[in-house]
């Protein structure tokens, strides 16, 4: 399969009154064509900022350094006008809440067939038949009397629908959906997570779905990436990592999610907090909370390398089983 | 006049995140502590205190005071070696007296006329926001009319008609000047309200006036402060608007407004008649809206 | 829409009522009136002059004949320049005043909104800083003594406009008091422009607008410019009160024939009738326009209409 999005060396800083701050370290990877791939991690490991950074969308004092290629293209350091030609078209994001996510002053119409003026050059009032058909595809009930409303209007599973419809309304190469489901009711989330499903499978997208919560990552996706304190820890197949992690801070996320953790027998949360991006521990991010640590530790940061020789690969020092070695 | 520093939006603000944050008082101590580190709001305040120092203590050692005539020195350039620092006016008056006695009688005004406008503020906005229901509600709208009329049409008809006496002038002004206190303190009346001490002294049988003075008013010292620094501009200048023309501080009694009107005609051929007043009204603004802003910023730091 | 408009209209009518009321009120209780002159007048004078002014009557019969007169537009007869009627002096003064303040707030707004949104685009660049400075200059500078300095320099020193006064036509003698009186309105509109565009640049559907591709000038016009006026157009009503009471500044240090140098006039001589009836027409223009203020706001915001 062919790769739609490689990052390379990807670094995000940013400027703060008297320091700079970097919320993401040295992170690569590549997207393949409709495929589904989870970033996981805490809030503040850096997983909304990077794709943040490869959307152009950074706030005023963060700085993206490295290298995003979108086929032949490189996103990262484009100036904003050249990137308008591929964003929204090739690559769409959706973000965390739909509440302000959407303009409050436009009808939904607007907002969607703008989208379709801009990239496909479509008339309006063709963009306008486009856009009541792809509502109706998300599911929308009546989606001509929608259409008409505002966004205050619509109930919160409603919006976040008319954003999945916005960002798919031309069929792009990438989806990247930041938290899609978190400020919706759980009821609301299978539905939400179903939906990105089919339609990604149909349009032939490749998702990229930022979460916190492994349950979402369980049904959906193909791949997975998580992340620490700015950086890639652990990444493989989703089968791969929930059956066999083999870095403490994956264990720790299953250990923590109520039903992945039923294999585990118990819920056992990670003790500590993460780590401010101001102040990052030495040595590898994560030892001041793993039960894994030793001397080395403290003193080296660990590259993100092969397991196995395969796909995989993993950032950690600790050689033996995770397994058997759980600590309370 | 209002609205040189924003006052509403500020007070707004303020109210919310004191409303929101439960230990009040903290909040208030850290945005002092801003205020403290912002260098312009710092200077500012301290030439203010020396202004106000000055003119209350300057006019008991100049060689002239405000209203005695130097019949030798009418109409005159400032003159070192007579202690006329800033001249004399048409009346050989000595303008550097006249103009502290000017910039007292402005302190003066805005003082008490600002202490009026918070006394009525505070009496109104707790008493809506205690009662809340129908009464809040005929109070508030009495407020939203108040605001969209043209206050200072106001105070000059109080002023004709109830003659030209400096008083008058302060409770005047002050009289219509309490709406933006009123709302900031109902809000949080409202939210008080809510709290666990005034239940307490709800049952232990405390009417609702001693609720409202022994409980809620204490609370709220942080606003009332900042109301009043905002406001003191906006008094300034509305009275030496006002007696600009005509309509405030009489002769021989003096304030900058006075001082302006007397001296813009004659500006032409006696500049320092005009330019003395108007240099320590301006720099009193400048301060004073530097201090707001400084304030606005040690209140709202998201805002930077 | 037209049912809020409706709505609107009709809640405003008993606030000019009760505003004449107290004025009237106010003004006829007081102490003191226009005939306390110098000298006593006979008492069969007085007694004349008490009917011709329907002074004559019980208070709320004056009143009532009042309210009636209004509605006619008839606001009686001014107590000290005896031949006019006070709706003959407002005729004469009213369009100058609101072409006074049309121009100035015109001015005023589009400046004001050009600056704040260039400094907002341009945030912590020097063109931010530099409009942060200028529109402090006529914030804290008063009305009243920016027009004395402004009639010295440009007056007085440089001579290249006149001091004062003004006859129909004489477009110069309006250059100062309508820059005067729009400067401190353009620097309010300014600052709130810039506050509220930074604010909406940085919410999280300009952001999404950003992520669809829609290119700078787009977003600006259409997702960022509607919600960021939202602030601006509320306080154009207010904005509104303070550009007519600031009309009375500079129509009286510029000598202009207005209805504000009417009513400072009429005050200054206990013009009670003339008082009354420019005080009248001052609410009713500004309540009218915070009226129209609020449609448009309703407008902006569809939020509103629904409350």
């Amino acid at each position: 399969m062919t790769n739609v999005l490689v990052v390379d060396d990807l670094d995000v800083t940013f400027a703060l009154h008297q320091a700079e701050v970097k919320a993401v370290s040295d992170l690569s990877f590549s997207l393949a064509a409709g495929e589904t791939m989870a970033v996981v991690g805490e809030s503040g490991s850096g997983k909304s900022q990077a794709f943040l950074a490869i959307m152009g969308l950074l706030a005023r004092n963060g700085r993206a350094a490295g290298r995003a290629m979108l086929g032949e293209v490189d996103l990262i350091g484009m100036p904003g006008d050249r990137l308008d030609a591929y964003r929204g078209k090739d690559i769409a994001m959706i973000f965390q809440d739909p509440m302000t996510s959407l303009n409050p002053s436009l009808k939904v119409r607007t907002q969607l067939a703008e989208v379709l003026v801009r990239h496909q050059g479509f008339a309006p009032d063709k963009a306008g038949r486009a856009v009541i058909e792809m509502l109706e595809r998300v599911g929308i009930p009546e989606p001509v009397k929608r259409a008409s409303a505002y966004p205050h209007e619509l109930s919160g599973g409603m919006r976040q629908r008319v954003m999945i419809a916005m960002a798919l309304l031309c069929r792009p190469k990438i989806l990247i959906a930041d938290e899609p489901t978190t400020a919706l009711d759980v009821t609301v989330q299978a539905q939400m997570l179903e939906l990105f499903k089919t339609l990604t499978d149909e349009f032939g997208t490749a998702l990229v779905l930022i979460t916190h919560d492994l349950g979402v990552v369980a049904g959906v996706a193909d791949r997975m990436m998580v992340m620490y304190g700015g950086r890639c820890v652990e990444t493989g197949t989703v089968d791969e990592l929930f059956y066999d992690p083999r870095h403490p801070y994956t264990l720790g996320l299953l250990h923590s999610t109520p039903h992945v953790a039923k294999r585990a027998q118990r819920l056992d949360p990670i003790q500590g907090l993460p780590p401010s991006l101001e102040r990052l521990p030495s040595g590898c991010a994560f030892h001041p909370r793993c039960a894994f640590r030793f001397e080395t530790c403290f003193a080296e940061r660990p590259q993100l390398l092969p397991v196995d020789g395969g796909a995989r690969g993993r950032a950690c020092w600790y050689q033996g089983s995770l397994k058997h070695e759980e600590v309370a | 006049m209002a609205g040189l520093t924003g006052k509403d939006a500020v007070l707004s603000a303020y109210a919310e995140a004191l409303a929101n944050a439960p230990k009040g008082r903290s909040l208030t101590q850290d945005a002092l502590r801003r205020l403290v580190n912002n260098k312009a709001a710092l200077v500012s305040i301290f030439i203010l205190v020396a202004i106000v120092l000055f003119a209350l203590v300057g006019p008991y050692l100049l060689p002239w005071s405000f209203d005695k005539i130097d019949w030798a020195g009418i109409r005159k350039p400032p003159d070192w070696e007579k202690g006329h620092y800033f001249g004399t006016d048409q009346n050989g008056r000595d303008m550097l007296a006249r103009t502290l006695q000017g910039t007292q009688m402005s302190l003066i005004v805005a003082a008490v006329a600002t202490a009026v406008s918070v006394v009525i503020g505070v009496v109104y906005g707790a008493i809506a926001g205690y009662f809340g229901g129908r009464v809040d509600a005929l109070m508030m709208r009495f407020v939203d009319i108040m605001y969209a009329l043209p206050y200072i049409l106001f105070v000059i008809i109080l002023v004709v008609i109830f003659g030209r006496s400096p008083v008058l002038l302060f409770v005047g002004i002050g009289f219509l000047e309490w709406l933006t206190m009123a709302r900031i303190v109902r809000g949080q009346t409202l939210t008080l309200k809510q709290r666990e001490f005034i239940e307490a002294a709800k049952a232990g049988g405390a009417g609702p006036f001693t609720i409202i003075f022994r409980h809620i008013l204490p609370n709220l010292t942080g606003p009332v402060v900042i109301y009043a620094t905002l406001t003191i501009p906006e008094i300034i200048v509305t009275e030496s608007f006002l007696s600009y023309l005509g309509l405030g501080v009489q002769e021989p009694q003096t304030s900058l407004g006075t001082l302006i009107s007397f001296g813009a005609p004659v500006a032409e051929a006696l500049p320092w008649m005009l330019y003395t007043p108007a240099f320590i009204l301006v720099l009193m603004l400048v301060c004073l809206s530097y201090v707001g802003d400084g304030l606005r910023d040690a209140l709202d730091p998201k805002d930077r | 829409m037209l049912g809020y408009a409706l709505r609107r209209v009709l809640s405003a009518i008993p606030i000019v009522f009760i505003t004449i009321a107290v004025c009237f009120f106010i003004l006829r209780l007081a102490p003191g009136g226009p005939f306390d002159g110098e000298r006593a007048l006979p008492p069969d004078v007085l007694r004349n002059l008490r009917e011709y002014y329907n002074l004559d009557k019980p208070l709320p019969l004056q009143f009532v004949d009042y309210i009636l007169g209004v509605l006619r537009g008839d606001f009686g007869p001014s107590m000290v320049m005896r031949d006019f009627s006070v709706a003959r002096l407002i005729s004469i003064g009213l369009p100058f005043t609101l072409m006074l303040g049309f121009a100035a707030f015109a001015i005023g707004t589009a400046a004001g909104l050009i600056a704040g949104a260039l400094a907002a685009f341009y945030q912590n660049k020097w063109p931010d800083y530099l409009l942060v400075f200028v529109v402090l200059i006529p914030l804290v500078i008063p009305n009243f003594l920016m027009a004395n300095l402004a009639q010295l320099v440009f007056g007085v020193y440089l001579r290249w406009l006149p001091v004062g006064g003004y006859q129909p036509g004489a477009i110069l003698n309006l250059v100062m008091p309508v820059l005067i009186l729009s400067m401190p309105h353009g620097a309010r509109v300014a600052r709130l422009t810039r506050g509220s565009m930074i604010e909406v640049l940085g919410t999280n559907y300009v952001r999404t607008a950003r992520s669809k591709g829609l290119g700078t000038r787009l977003i600006l016009a259409r997702h960022a410019i509607k919600p960021a006026l939202i602030p601006v157009v509320s306080y154009l009503g207010p904005g509104l009160s303070y550009l007519l009471t600031g009309s009375l500044v500079v129509e009286q240090v510029f000598a202009l024939p207005g209805i504000g140098k009417y009513f400072i006039t009429a005050a200054l001589n206990r013009d009670y009738g003339l008082v009354l009836g420019t005080t009248i027409l001052y609410v009713f223009i500004i309540l009218a326009l915070n009226l129209l203020v609020d449609i448009v706001y309703a407008w902006l915001d569809p939020k509103v209409r629904y409350r």
